[in-house]
């Protein structure tokens, strides 16, 4: 049923790309005017966005988290790291060009209560910002990166009067020496709920320390897919319901669904 | 001239266009047509269904390769009652014959599900996947032994009156062998092919990157290797053939065709392109109105020319 609703609101399109920016040598920020994509979209949702001049060589769309999506002006932003053909190819697109995009897709985050806790490891940080903006209470938001050139997120884009950010590189380069698992715990205490999305070893830190307080949390998972709508199975994440799909089961899940014993 | 005449009949299902959804990327029949309408397809043949619910395998389930897409998912679903229950009554209202899947450990859990359905409104045939590992035979692939294919084919044929198509695996020293087999144990039509089983090693991780090691190659890459088994086996048997292998095209579809089969599925292709059906429905329309063709009947098997005697190579 959840996945029906979900499917409802979905278009499969082509989108004219407004913008990109290249982030160091590592990421990459698109910009799309997809007015009936960004006008439904849900912090936690995620877009299939197919390879430009592919189809026989690529036979894949690449699903990413929705970085931004702004009502009013229908622009839709995704924000990723480059690391394979797929986004590679992407991250060629000049603004100007149409892709096909299909979206939004999936299960997104429920909504973050005053005091609510988001930790995002690496690249982790694009589907927290848009939950982020999407609410106006007080919020703390770790983000946490291996050194300064993996700090790839603008600042003004986190920048919000409701939130508290706390910047931690692994060598100190920039914010806290330390992890995003180490600022976690000592904001864990004081956390209403929390959100993460990060790394697989990262996740499992912060659902293990928030079902051992007792502290609502949510992850969001990564996962390769195909379809993206379901219909494959390719996505699949053992549960303690079993396997269930990332991609419209997910891949926004309650902790104690997908960490039930310590895996995943 | 007119629209050229589409409908082709396959072992005794009618269809109104020789364009199916492959069992497995299609998933229940019932996801993809809220993406992209359905009408372009003659049938949907719903990914496969066992008498218990599969779990499947562990992931990671897919990795995209050269061209291609290599898949473990391990045949998950969720089981005939859910199938009758939950799935058929939705599929039924789509407008494409419904062709099920089916799958089994055993002998008898094929005979199972086929005799469940047996009857079932709405189910217009019945797709045995033989690539499925022989659980009595130490998993060997019922579809890689004739003996063992017959045995299976036999015993869903006689729990059904459903047009029977037997779905083969390329990963066989004589396809046209096994064919004949299925042919002869009753099979109304011979699908083929299902995936080419490879791998992957992530070298970073030192280990297979799928979670189940081997899995099976999808994809426009091997779209010349089904086309050549397709050509095989229409040399072999009587009995119309339903080609499959990487089609992302008209053009892909209409080799298909030439080659001997009487209809297309569409698999991973629908992942790059969820309106495939339809652009590959108006492609081969194209096609045959270019050339005054008033029939897609007309060209099935027009390649051959008569000649059979090709070198094995």
């Amino acid at each position: 049923m959840r996945l029906l609703e979900a499917l409802n609101r979905v278009s499969l399109g082509q989108y004219t790309l407004l913008e990109k920016e290249i982030i160091g040598s590592q990421y990459c920020r698109l910009v799309f005017l997809a007015p009936s994509v960004a006008g439904a979209a849900q912090p936690g949702q995620f877009v299939m966005i197919y390879p430009p001049n592919a189809g026989v060589q690529k036979i894949l769309p690449r699903p990413f988290s929705i970085f931004a999506a702004d009502r009013e002006t229908g622009q839709l932003t995704v924000f990723f790291r480059i690391i394979g053909t797929g986004t590679a190819l992407l991250s060629l697109s000049e603004p100007g060009t149409e892709l096909k995009i299909m979206g939004p897709l999936g299960k997104g985050f429920p909504v973050p209560p005053a005091g609510s806790l988001l930790v995002a490891g690496g690249i982790g940080m694009a589907p927290l910002v848009f939950l982020a903006a999407s609410v106006k209470v007080e919020l703390n938001f770790i983000y946490g990166v291996a050194n300064s050139e993996q700090f790839s997120c603008p600042l003004d884009y986190i920048n919000q009067p409701n939130l508290v950010l706390h910047e931690v590189t692994e060598d100190g380069s920039r914010g806290e020496l330390g992890s995003a698992v180490d600022l976690f715990r000592r904001l864990l205490p004081r956390a209403e709920a929390v959100f993460a999305c990060g790394p697989r070893t990262m996740l499992e830190i912060v659902a293990r320390d928030c079902l051992d307080s007792g502290v609502a949390a949510w992850v969001s998972l990564e996962e390769r897919m195909a379809c993206g709508i379901g219909a494959c199975r390719g996505c699949a994440v053992m549960t303690k319901n079993g396997y269930q799909r990332v991609c419209s089961d997910g891949p926004v899940f309650p902790v104690e669904e997908v960490f039930f014993h310590g895996r995943t | 001239m007119a629209e050229p005449d589409l409908r082709v009949n396959l072992g005794g299902i009618k269809l109104q266009t020789p364009i199916l959804a492959a069992s497995g990327p299609y998933g229940s029949g019932l996801e993809y047509p809220k993406m992209a309408p359905c009408g372009a397809l003659g049938a949907i043949i719903v990914k496969g269904i066992s008498v218990d619910p599969w779990l499947g395998n562990p992931p990671p389930r897919l990795v995209e390769t050269a061209s291609g897409l290599l898949n473990s998912i391990g045949l998950q679903n969720p089981g005939l009652k859910f199938f009758v229950d939950h799935d058929l009554p939705a599929l039924r209202k789509l407008g494409p014959k419904i062709i099920v899947n089916i799958i089994g450990r055993t002998v008898e859990e094929y005979a199972a599900v086929a005799s469940e359905l047996n009857g079932l409104p709405g189910v217009d045939g019945l797709e045995v996947n033989i690539s499925c590992p022989n659980l009595k035979a130490g998993g060997m692939a019922f579809g890689t032994n004739p003996a063992l294919t017959a045995e299976v084919v036999k015993a869903v044929r006689a729990k059904t009156v459903l047009p029977l198509l037997v779905k083969l695996t390329p990963n066989v020293t004589d396809i046209a062998l096994i064919a004949k087999t299925a042919e002869e144990a009753g099979a109304d039509v011979i699908s083929l092919i299902n995936t080419l089983s490879g791998m992957l090693i992530d070298i970073e991780k030192v280990e297979p990157v799928l979670g189940n090691a081997f899995g099976g190659l999808s994809g426009p890459a091997i779209m010349p290797v089904a086309l050549k088994m397709v050509w095989q086996v229409a040399e072999t048997v009587s009995v119309p053939i339903l080609g499959m292998g990487g089609i992302t095209s008209a053009e892909d579809a209409l080799q298909f065709i030439m080659a001997g089969a009487r209809a297309v599925a569409l698999g991973s292709g629908l992942f790059y392109d969820p309106a495939l059906p339809d652009k590959v429905k108006k492609g081969i329309a194209g096609y045959l109105q270019r050339r005054g063709i008033s029939s897609l009947s007309l060209i099935e098997g027009s390649a051959r020319k008569g000649d059979t005697n090709n070198e094995p190579c």
